[in-house]
């Protein structure tokens, strides 16, 4: 049984990671090697989409806490999108909406993304 | 009946591997529907022991995956008690400083929101050396 789903698009110059299931500290090594791989491949804008993500644990947010830095010095970010209420507290009891940008939908992040190419 | 007795109580021992951290929060659900708990207070209950495990097997235990953690879940008319014991390097939770989420961006860190977590969702946590050498976490929620 997968605990931990992650699925990545492109759409225009931002990737997407869909997440779905569960991470914790044993599924956050795969979503570090999705960041690392985008890293070396020079994709530094990233939409992280919890539609389907059940649960997440300080291991889950410690990989964004972790990948963030390299992304906004290439001038890339990472931002979320579709958090659902538990999810969403957890980040907030941590201070995240603090340093990081949460978007209802995808369609906004992307805007955001799109928005701040033009500058 | 004597209010400090346990009216209800289960245990669950497994390896400290983080692949395990899925049984030991099928394990905590099970005991919730047993229960009938509110939803709100049993994913708070389930992420602390997550986070308290996941520290065991990482700092107490160095991340060797054969070491035994036992967790025991007592509930009593007004609170939920998970006691989590382990043979590992001794490691007192209270000495952990509040997160600092600007500085560890900054620094890249992976890791010390844990701590910070369990004791904001839970109402008590109680670190004991246990004689024999032993850590023992109680997690105390109260309903």
């Amino acid at each position: 049984m997968a605990e931990l789903t992650i699925q990545t698009r492109e759409e225009g110059k931002v990737n997407i990671i869909d997440l779905s299931g569960y991470l914790d500290a044993h599924t956050a090594p795969q979503l570090e090697n999705v960041f690392n791989k985008f890293i070396e491949e020079g994709k530094f804008n990233i939409v992280v989409s919890f539609t389907e993500l059940q649960y997440i644990s300080s291991a889950g947010l410690g990989v964004f806490m972790a990948y963030v830095e390299t992304m906004r010095e290439n001038n890339g970010d990472i931002k979320f999108t579709n958090l659902s209420e538990s999810v969403y507290n957890i980040f907030d009891l941590l201070g995240f909406p603090m340093l990081y940008e949460f978007f209802k939908d995808e369609k906004e992040a992307l805007a955001k993304f799109n928005e701040q190419g033009k500058n | 009946m004597n209010k400090k007795s346990a009216i209800f109580s289960r245990r669950l021992t497994v390896k400290s591997s983080t692949e395990n951290l899925i049984e030991i929060r099928n394990f905590l659900s099970g005991i919730a529907d047993e229960l009938s708990l509110p939803k709100d207070l049993v994913d708070k209950i389930i992420l602390s022991v997550d986070e308290a495990c996941t520290n065991i097997i990482k700092h107490a235990y160095g991340s060797s995956p054969s070491e035994d953690i036992n967790i025991n879940v007592k509930y009593f008319k007004d609170k939920l008690e998970v006691t989590i014991v382990d043979s590992g390097i001794h490691f007192d939770p209270s000495s952990v400083p509040p997160p600092d989420l600007k500085k560890y961006v900054k620094e890249r860190k992976h890791g010390g929101l844990g701590m910070f977590l369990m004791k904001e969702l839970m109402d008590k946590v109680k670190y004991s050396a246990l004689p024999g050498g032993q850590n023992q976490l109680k997690l105390i929620k109260y309903i």
